[in-house]
């Protein structure tokens, strides 16, 4: 996956010879910290291995023999919230889609990590627009419980670590109801019986052989969250299934909840504010698309900011394939009344701070070295990365998509058919 | 001699939608159509709301056909665009708007939407888009299909969309008519068609028709068609029909007797098989692409345009040769097979081989902001080295669009003459910060981003916690 400098950077990059292995000095017009030190105006971040080790501006020391990356701009890597993004090959091609199991007899102990594919093409397409880091997010099948998500970079590399079991994945609202036998009331009776026996595992299981709601395996992984010791990630748009989520925050303070949809939280911001429950939203959603989004609007994000509500901003709609639209997302938040700081700082600090990504989501000494040079304003429709490193390494910006371009640049086939083009 | 005489013009008045150019208004035609069938018995109640005059000044200009004018004016009169140019006189009682550091377009035309027939919000009643009940169903007219109430086209016209095509899905190897519509909230489908515009047909290729008819149906073997060989003997079959009844119809028409017994699904196909109904087709894959112009040859018709077309840079010369536009998003792909190919630069790469690219959105979201999956586009092609400017590129949003819904005489352009279907944008359209300020329909003022009595709430949204938008 990885490409040499040269190849990848040529028309950015200079290289002052000998390069040192893995130290770059990347200069950029704009450099967005995510930090106190807020956009360096002709800022500097020196990456030394896979830290970032300096962020200043035009003056700071940098390193003997650094390879160097001039940008427009220079973020932190971009981080995806939420999707689906290497579970699946072809959406509609069920053996290629590990999205969700529709006929598992389990449930909240399905792993997702399982089934993650660094070679998903999907992958690459992400990591070409900015996205360093992807939270992945199983979805529900058939029952209210999608089970284990985690966090993965985009490098690509068969071998790269994961962040297994990073939160546990629960559908309430409308698709809650109908996987829970048709309405809200037993959606929360089933997920109130499986807290309860996540909590009294192993004990209730050594007597029986089942819960009230969950096997025992499942039990077994729902343990963490009902004790308090992992994230529950809830499915939920409707105001009074936001409040519902919150009443049973405030029932059960130890439980910890992000919030993705969250399409009428601006109705409930002051009270997520309190209770400091982060939420995960699409700028795009403005339509009442259904009965649970009759208060959509475009400017939801916004007004989450002003009530000091914690958000990161993803592509809640399009979640398989499209990861990579969330930073034209938070372009059209900032149209819509945004800050262009708190846009930004949600595709990278907040999505970091929501799960607990340390070291992540900023240009700052010490931060792990996940940064994008950009040929513009990152969140403009109309710019893309000239560099994207993750942990240090310098990343190829070509795809299946780029490859397939490629060969059909010029459509003459008049020496050879084109299987033949292999650019 | 006489008989013979009304029956030709009735005959082709049948068949000969109102598209081109008034045929009611010849008393003579509309006596002999009844002769045969009302043509357009769903006739459209629109016409333009009240406009006065306005000059729109100083405003950075894309005249929609590859013009660009700096400090341009605007003239809109009677509805109508009256004058362009940089140094336009505000005739006695025009409005005159200062649009200094904004830009002007014209008004965005998405000739593939749903809106109305897959509204908001998404219930089961609402579904009514495909008439799933067999895979040829030429005879079911989206118009019938339409709810006006959809808070969808409120969105839209918020994006700058000022015409839309909304078609029937693509369940179905022939869908049925597509209709197009002013973007003008009406009580009455009627009350939104777009006045004299051609009727148009959805066909689909490939995934969709066999997986619903043939392994989607729960039964094996499934019904027809099963493969793509069966899709393509499904439209055969049907043109093969329509041939005939055209046949018999022509006949008629040239000897008179006894008038052949009509079937409304062969008087759609009929109707393209004579030139009048423009065929709009679903069609992911290039080879697709390809056998569907073979067979619109076999049977004398032409595609007006190739619908998602992912594949269309592979064949952008095919295309081109042909003569079909291709309407494209900027960046779907990969959601099922056929889309698997998708890339970037699908877009420029159709332009830049000379064929007709158009940009599309076949979603309530991606109508909202069809400048901004253009500029996508339009910044991709650039990267690879194909230079487009601006201001050609938005080709793409409303002449092309318009030339294969056939109004392009009408609008589509900031052409004096044309309909005045404008956009006074808060700045570069193709950026991600830019809105709408003001859309004019037909000049009148059907949205004003700043004045909430220019933004129009359907019924659904009434009453409801949100209304409207930034409710």
């Amino acid at each position: 996956m990885r490409k040499s400098l040269a190849t990848a950077l040529a028309a950015f990059t200079c290289l002052t010879a000998p390069a040192l292995a893995d130290t770059y000095v990347i200069r950029g017009e704009n450099v967005w910290t995510g930090t106190s030190q807020g956009t360096i105006k002709n800022g500097v971040v020196v990456i030394e291995d896979d830290r970032i080790t300096a962020v200043g501006g035009a003056s700071t020391s940098v390193p003997d023999g650094a390879s160097e990356i001039s940008a427009k701009w220079v973020t932190p890597g971009l981080i995806s919230a939420y999707s689906q993004t290497g579970l699946v090959e072809v959406g509609a091609e069920d053996p290629t889609n590990d999205a969700r199991a529709g006929a598992s007899v389990y449930s909240i102990s399905l792993n997702a990590a399982d089934g993650f594919n660094p070679d998903a093409t999907a992958i690459d397409v992400t990591r070409i627009e900015g996205f360093t880091r992807l939270v992945v997010a199983p979805q529900t099948g058939n029952t209210m419980f999608g089970g284990q998500g985690f966090i993965a970079d985009t490098s690509g590399d068969l071998d790269t670590p994961l962040e297994e079991k990073a939160f546990t994945v629960i559908a309430l609202g409308e698709a809650g109801a109908g996987l829970t036998g048709g309405s809200r009331a037993s959606a929360m009776a089933t997920l109130k019986a499986a807290l309860d026996d996540g909590r009294s595992y192993p004990t209730r299981y050594i007597a029986n052989s089942e819960g009230d709601a969950l096997k025992r395996l499942d039990a077994q992984a729902f343990s963490p969250a009902a004790r308090g010791q992992q994230l529950i990630m809830v499915r939920a748009n409707r105001a009074s299934d936001l409040n519902a989520v919150m009443d049973l925050a405030e029932e059960q303070p130890n439980l910890k909840f992000v919030i993705v949809g969250a399409d009428e939280a601006w109705r409930v911001a002051p009270r997520l504010a309190q209770l400091d429950i982060p939420v995960i939203v699409d700028a795009f959603s403005n339509l009442p698309s259904s009965f649970e989004h009759l208060a959509a609007t475009s400017e939801n994000a916004s007004r989450l900011a002003d009530a000091g509500v914690t958000f990161a901003i993803a592509n809640v709609g399009d979640s398989v394939e499209q990861a990579r639209l969330a930073s034209q997302i938070a372009g059209n938040a900032v149209a819509n009344g945004l800050d262009f700081d708190d846009a930004l700082a949600a595709l990278t600090v907040t999505p970091a701070e929501i799960f607990n990504m340390t070291g992540y989501g900023t240009l700052a000494p010490g931060a792990h070295a996940d940064v994008v040079a950009w040929d513009g304003d990152p969140l403009e429709v109309t710019s893309g990365p000239v560099a994207v490193i993750i942990d240090g390494e310098t990343q190829s910006l070509e795809s299946r998509q780029t490859r397939l371009r490629d060969r059909y640049l010029n459509l003459d086939e008049s020496e050879r058919p084109m299987a033949y083009h292999k650019p | 001699m006489r008989i013979s005489h009304r029956l030709v013009a009735g005959v082709a008045a049948a068949f000969v939608l109102s598209a081109c150019g008034g045929g009611e208004d010849k008393p003579a035609d509309k006596k002999e159509a009844e002769v045969a069938f009302d043509k357009n018995p769903y006739p459209s109640t629109y016409s333009p709301y009240p406009n006065a005059p306005v000059l729109i000044t100083n405003a950075t200009i894309m005249d929609g056909e590859g013009a660009l004018i700096e400090n341009g004016s605007l003239l809109l009169e009677d509805g109508k665009i009256s004058a362009i140019g940089s140094d336009l006189e505000a005739p006695e009682g025009a409005t005159t708007i200062d649009a200094s550091g904004r830009w002007v377009t014209p008004g965005i035309i998405d000739n593939h939407s749903h809106l109305g027939v897959y509204p908001s919000p998404g219930v089961s009643a609402h579904g009514d888009g495909n008439e799933i009940s067999g895979p040829v169903t030429a005879e079911v007219w989206s118009e019938h299909g339409v709810w006006p109430q959809d808070p969808g086209f409120t969105r839209a016209l918020a994006g700058g969309i000022t015409s839309l095509q909304i078609l029937p899905g693509s369940a179905n190897l022939i869908g049925g008519r597509g209709v197009i519509v002013k973007n003008v909230p009406s009580r009455t489908v009627q009350g939104m068609k777009f006045p004299d515009a051609p009727y148009t047909l959805k066909m689909a290729c490939g995934e969709n028709p066999k997986r619903v008819y043939g392994y989607g149906n729960g039964s094996f073997p499934g019904g027809a068609p099963y493969s793509r060989m069966g899709n393509m003997a499904g439209y055969r079959t049907a043109w093969i029909r329509a041939t005939e009844y055209k046949r018999k119809w022509d006949k008629y028409e040239k000897e008179g007797g006894e008038p052949p017994a009509r079937d409304l699904e062969l008087d759609t196909l009929a109707g393209v098989l004579n030139g009048d109904i423009l065929v709009h087709m679903h069609c992911y894959r290039a080879d697709e692409m390809a056998q569907i112009m073979d067979m619109s040859k076999e049977f004398g018709y032409k595609v007006s345009s190739f619908h998602h077309a992912v594949e269309s840079y592979k064949i952008a010369d095919k295309l081109a040769e042909y003569g079909a536009c291709s309407s494209m998003w900027a960046d779907w792909w990969g959601f099922k097979m056929e889309a698997y190919d998708g890339i970037r630069e699908n877009i420029p790469l159709v332009h830049k081989a000379g064929a007709c690219a158009i940009v599309h959105s076949d979603s309530d979201v991606g109508i909202q902001r069809l400048n901004q999956e253009a500029a996508k586009a339009w910044s991709d092609g650039r990267k690879i080295g194909i230079d487009i400017p601006e201001e050609e590129a938005w080709t793409w949003l409303s002449l092309n669009p318009a030339k294969s819904l056939g109004i392009d005489d009408r609008t589509g352009s900031l052409k004096p003459g044309k309909m005045a279907d404008v956009v006074i944008w808060s700045g570069d359209p193709f950026s991600v910060y830019t809105k709408a300020d003001q859309v004019f329909i037909d000049g009148a003022l059907m949205y004003d981003r700043d004045n909430p009595d220019a933004d129009p709430v359907m019924d659904f949204e009434i009453g409801q916690p949100g209304e409207g938008d930034r409710k």
